[in-house]
């Protein structure tokens, strides 16, 4: 079974406010990452294809999912600022290209917040798709899947025809750390770079970021020193009791 | 025909309410909107509907659509939407939304924008205002084509009024034999609760790190959650340390809400925290650490040891 995890280059979420975060791999990708490798690890895989979109800049984390143990990696060369129904439409050339039985994917990038680009993606290809997933189990000689979703509603069990697409939920499994040899490893292992133009895909994307601002910000309230001061305070103050 | 189509979210064959706040981003879209819902024996959900001053209200009833399969619902979805002429798909964010959304816009060959907060005019077109980087960033988001998919943020829009003219109630028809056939539902996690629904709730307690374990998260979040009458919600680090369940979970990754009053108990205030509760009207934060960045945003706030305080708060609360 080969496995294709997209993954993309984010701001470091747990960087404290203001300062120049430096870019990982989107937190949701990295447990797509680290799920595929267990899959692999347990036998139920023989390969797994990295892939990300982006300039050059992003081979740093091209080499850090390399360093966690993934086989190849490509880097689709393009720096516009795509949007994902555009991502989707790249990948799915790639996947029809890669022919992997199984796409697992971050439910979100943290920095865009779309949660799109694997629903679409499964749409495109039109095969099934395992959102918001906090457990992987192959059945059937690996034909298919049984997944649980975190869903608004607690956890759903769904089983799936392979090849499908799976996006990631936080509780699917803890990444581990990227080890020495792992990154001595990543040296030598190869990163294809190929363009759109070379995949015969052609595609632009149809929404715009026009502006960016910062919301409004709530501000600190009131320091109280008792039990009975906030009771009273949400009683009168706040009319909520 | 319908210029807008929105999704109703059914839970058991009843309709979500905050799936119905969509209906009021329709309405500020301008021009007639028809409601969508799917499900098996829907016929009383449908009813229900038909006063918000739609056009219409589509269902698509089918033993085949018993289960929100994503690839069966939003193929037909799709067929909805091209058979309408709708410019516009939308509905509430959801896991549900975000899980069959995406996909059918893909079959419509059509962008899509998620968590619309606000609807802006930018040269005399129509932009969408959407949060990004759990809530840091405002972004004002031009759409091209003939055709978009919307998912609004329920706690962004209000409940639509409920008195418009009853509208007609129309069967939409498809064939569902020729239906995606290739996920199935195997189960749901049931877990009965007299407790509001967190999206819905008005005042939520939530409970951080060091509740410690789910038998003293329940006695202190639920037991001051019971006295007001509230809802129960977590972080992450108390979701995935087993205390909650995972849609506990309030956040950019879990639920948003905006009750009137929210109660933050033992939590720092991360960013990824903080973006699911900003609109709240009222955050009470209780911390033992004075600096914790929670303080910083809350209206009131009380520093000590929540194993001390809640006791005394829910004693306090049950003599008022
Ligand atoms: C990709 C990604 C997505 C995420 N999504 C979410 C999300 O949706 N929701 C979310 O909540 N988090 C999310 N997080 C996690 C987030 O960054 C924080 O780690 C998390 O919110 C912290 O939870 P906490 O406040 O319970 O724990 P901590 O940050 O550990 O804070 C515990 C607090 O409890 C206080 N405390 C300790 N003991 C006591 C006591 N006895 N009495 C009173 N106070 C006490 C401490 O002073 C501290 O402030 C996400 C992170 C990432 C990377």
């Amino acid at each position: 079974m080969k496995i294709l995890v997209p993954f993309k280059s984010v701001p470091d979420p747990y960087a404290g406010a203001g300062a120049a975060a430096k870019s990982v791999i989107n937190p949701f990708d990295e447990i797509a990452i680290e799920e595929a490798l267990r899959i692999r690890e347990r036998g139920e895989a023989t390969e797994i294809v990295g892939v990300t979109i982006g300039a050059p800049a992003v081979d740093e984390q091209i080499r850090s999912a390399l360093a966690m143990g993934v086989d190849r990696a490509i880097r689709i060369d393009d720096s516009r600022a795509l949007d994902p129904y555009a991502i989707s439409r790249i990948l799915r050339t790639l996947v029809e290209r890669e022919a992997p039985q199984v796409v697992l994917m971050g439910k979100q990038a943290v920095d865009d917040d779309s949660n799109q680009v694997g629903q679409m993606l499964a749409g495109l290809l039109g095969w099934p798709q395992a959102t918001f997933v906090s457990k992987i189990e192959f059945l059937d000689n690996k034909t298919r899947a049984q997944c649980s979703r975190e869903t608004d509603g607690g956890i759903e069990v769904i089983a799936i025809s392979l090849p499908a697409i799976i996006t990631t939920d936080l509780r699917l499994n803890e990444p581990r750390y990227v080890s020495l040899p792992g990154l001595m490893k990543a040296r030598k292992k190869p990163i294809e770079v190929i363009n759109c133009e070379q995949l015969g895909v052609n595609v632009h994307p149809l929404t715009t970021t026009l502006s960016v601002a910062s919301p409004p910000r709530r501000t600190a309230g009131t320091r109280l020193e008792s039990v009975e001061e906030l009771v009273t305070r949400l009683k009168q103050e706040a009319k909520v009791l | 025909m319908a210029e807008t189509l929105v999704l109703i979210e059914l839970d058991r064959q009843r309709v979500k309410r905050p799936s119905l706040h969509a209906i009021t981003l329709a309405q500020q879209l301008g021009g007639d909107y028809a409601l969508l819902i799917l499900g098996s024996g829907v016929a009383e959900a449908a009813n229900s509907i038909i006063s918000y001053g739609a056009a219409a209200v589509l269902v698509a009833d089918d033993p085949a659509l018993a289960e929100p399969l994503a690839d069966r619902y939003a193929s037909v979805i799709a067929q909805a939407t091209r058979q309408q002429g709708a410019k516009r798909l939308l509905a509430s964010s959801s896991t549900f939304s975000k899980d069959v959304l995406p996909r059918a816009a893909a079959l419509l060959d059509a962008p899509m924008v998620t968590d619309v907060l606000a609807l802006a005019k930018v040269d005399g077109a129509i932009a969408y205002q959407r949060p990004m980087n759990a809530g840091s960033k405002l972004a004002t988001v031009k759409v091209d084509g003939e055709l978009c998919v919307l998912t609004a943020r329920a706690t962004a829009f209000a409940m639509p009024s409920a008195n418009g003219a009853p509208c007609l109630i129309a069967t939409f028809a498809f064939d569902a034999a020729s239906l995606p056939n290739e996920m199935q539902f195997v189960s749901r996690e049931l877990r009965a609760s007299d407790r509001p629904d967190l999206a819905e709730a008005r005042v939520v307690v939530s409970g951080g790190r060091p509740l410690k374990d789910s038998e003293t998260f329940e006695r202190l979040v639920g037991g001051l959650a019971d006295a007001l009458g509230g809802a129960v919600g977590a972080t992450r680090a108390a979701v995935d340390a087993g205390m909650a369940p995972n849609d506990y979970q309030v956040g950019q990754t879990g639920k948003v809400v905006a009750p009137e009053l929210y109660i933050a108990l033992g939590i720092s205030g991360a960013i990824q925290h903080l973006a699911g509760i900003k609109d709240s009207r009222i955050i009470v934060a209780i911390n033992k650490d004075a600096d914790a960045p929670i303080f910083q945003m809350a209206t009131y706030g009380l520093v000590g040891d929540l194993h001390q305080i809640v006791p005394q708060l829910i004693a306090a609360i049950q003599k008022t």
